[in-house]
């Protein structure tokens, strides 16, 4: 498999008067035509890591990488107007909460109808039927319906399906998804992911799945890379995740109460110091 | 210890908890379980007397709740929010948050007890002085609980306790609350989605969805194979994480 992207040692760097905090540090990874799932604690730097691969970072963060290449483009050198070619258009990012994440005040099917770029419009009417067509491949019933509503008026499980048809409106070929499914229902978060992996498959996608759901990850994803304080700790094929090596995965995944548990007690997760740098 | 009969809560034209009843026996966990919107926080709001508008009939301890509530129930029945950043107050030191309700309930030895009461959850006297934002989520849900738990109450109702959690910290923070159950011989009610928390957690687990109890088991059942209803089968599937199949299935929401 061809890798579209690489990184390597990706370094990101909150400089302030006081002190120097390191949110990602050296972190290097490779995502072809796959679903790769980026599992750690909050603070672990997996969203950090996804919104530097768009230099999405805080104006006062500092990005540093030997290698950071999308396809063809060299993303550490790209300048700002090069990075909006890509932005969107060739990766592109599901973000957790729809709630917060879509206009609120603008028709859910005109939101998507904007995600197209501006050299592929057509009519009005051209668009709109595209838009009804991604409507209807995210697996919403009556598209001329939803095209309508306001952000409001829909669940979160669509309003998800509708940031995700929004995001493959461009036909990007990475998709990076941060916690997409967090803010869903159990029951409802399985039909989204079921939509998110039809469409990566038909599509020939490369995803990026943020999470901090281990059990989620492992069924869900082809490839995991663990993070903690900023490093990936351990990588495997999400099959293997159960036998995962790394103290701090295995410490992760005994500290998960499962169904039936008879366990007294939950093991606690004791960090090493060791795993900060190791 | 709590008796809930017929008990309904409509909002508006909605009826966020329809016609449930329950017993909880004394010393025991039970479990509500469900999705959002399905009525288990209103339930539990009602139970602490946050929301005084319903029907039916409730007992805690032998005595017959109404809709204004004396000091004492107050002191009998404290809850565990679910968002331990939006449940203390940003201005309020750790110290004052746990002495307040002990003046409150004008009960005596305060400095001694908010002491105890922190060292019990873990959290040790250097964290007296500080203000929450200078404490972990972790560390947040501790001084909740810890609120909740300095007037000694006989009933813990928890909302959620740890869904705001990191994995690692939620272990730590179940840990903690099955220490101080059985060490306080609490009578607790839990409500959370995650079925994996419920079924470790609780004796006795009750399903709810569309406000109402579908039906309720012991863990042991919720493992087995047989005689579950259809959405706590689902829900069962759901919680063992994704099947490209088994997704398929589910019903349209």
């Amino acid at each position: 498999m061809t890798a579209q992207l690489i990184v390597e040692d990706l370094r990101v760097r909150f400089s302030t008067a006081h002190r120097v905090i390191d949110a990602v540090r050296g972190v290097s990874f490779t995502v072809g035509r796959e679903k790769v799932g980026i599992v750690g604690e909050s603070g672990s730097g997996k969203s950090m890591t996804a919104r530097a691969i768009l230099k999405l970072t805080p104006p006062q963060a500092k990005l540093a990488a030997k290698t950071l290449r999308f396809q063809e483009i060299d993303l550490a050198a790209a300048t700002e107007r090069q990075m909006l070619k890509v932005r969107g258009r060739r990766i592109s990012m599901i973000m957790q909460d729809p709630k917060f994440a879509l206009d609120p005040v603008m028709r859910v099917g005109d939101q998507i109808a904007e995600a197209i770029p501006a050299d592929r419009r057509g009519s009005r009417a051209q668009d709109r039927e595209r838009v009804l067509g991604m409507l209807d491949s995210v697996q919403i019933r009556d598209p001329k319906r939803v095209f309508e509503l306001y952000p409001h008026e829909v669940s979160g499980g669509m309003g998800q399906r509708i940031m995700i048809a929004m995001m493959l409106m461009p036909e990007p070929s990475l998709l990076i998804a941060d916690e997409p499914t967090s803010a869903l229902d159990v029951t409802v978060r399985l039909r989204v992911l079921a939509i998110l992996d039809e469409l990566a498959a038909q599509r020939h996608l490369g995803l990026i799945f943020i999470s901090h759901d281990l059990n989620l990850v492992a069924s869900f994803c082809d490839r995991v890379l663990i993070m903690y304080a900023g490093r990936i700790v351990e990588q495997c094929a999400a099959s293997e995740l159960a036998h995962a090596k790394h103290p701090y995965t295995r410490g992760l995944l005994a500290s998960l109460p499962r169904v039936g548990d008879t366990r007294g007690r939950l093991p606690v997760l004791t960090r090493d110091p060791a795993w900060l740098s190791s | 210890m709590i008796t809930v009969k017929n008990l309904s809560v409509n909002f508006g034209a909605m009826r966020a908890v329809d016609d449930v009843s329950f017993d909880v026996d004394v010393e025991e966990t039970f479990g509500l379980v469900g999705e959002s919107g399905c009525g288990k926080s209103t339930l539990l709001r009602v139970l602490c007397g946050l929301n005084r508008d319903w029907h039916g009939a409730i007992t805690i301890d032998g005595s017959t709740i109404t809709p204004n509530r004396s000091r004492a129930f107050f002191k009998d029945v404290q809850m565990v929010f679910q968002d331990p950043y939006g449940s203390l107050h940003p201005r309020h030191t750790v110290n004052s948050v746990l002495s307040e309700p002990l003046v409150i309930h004008r009960m005596d030895r305060i400095d001694a007890r908010v002491a105890a009461m922190l060292d019990q959850v873990g959290l040790g006297p250097a964290f007296r002085y500080r203000y929450p934002h200078q404490l972990s989520g972790g560390q947040r849900q501790r001084l909740a609980i810890a609120r909740a738990l300095i007037l000694e109450p006989k009933v813990l109702l928890l909302d959620e306790p740890t869904s705001a959690l990191d994995v690692s910290v939620q272990a730590e923070i179940l840990n903690l609350l099955k220490d101080i159950r059985q060490m306080r011989k609490l009578t607790c009610i839990l409500v959370s989605h995650d079925l994996a928390v419920i079924s470790y957690m609780c004796q006795r687990i009750a399903v709810m969805n569309h406000g109402q109890i579908l039906e309720e088991l012991s863990p042991a059942q919720l493992t087995g194979t047989t005689g579950h209803h259809p959405y706590t089968a689902q829900l069962l599937t759901a919680s063992r994480g994704y099947d490209h199949t088994l997704a398929q299935e589910l019903p349209e929401s």
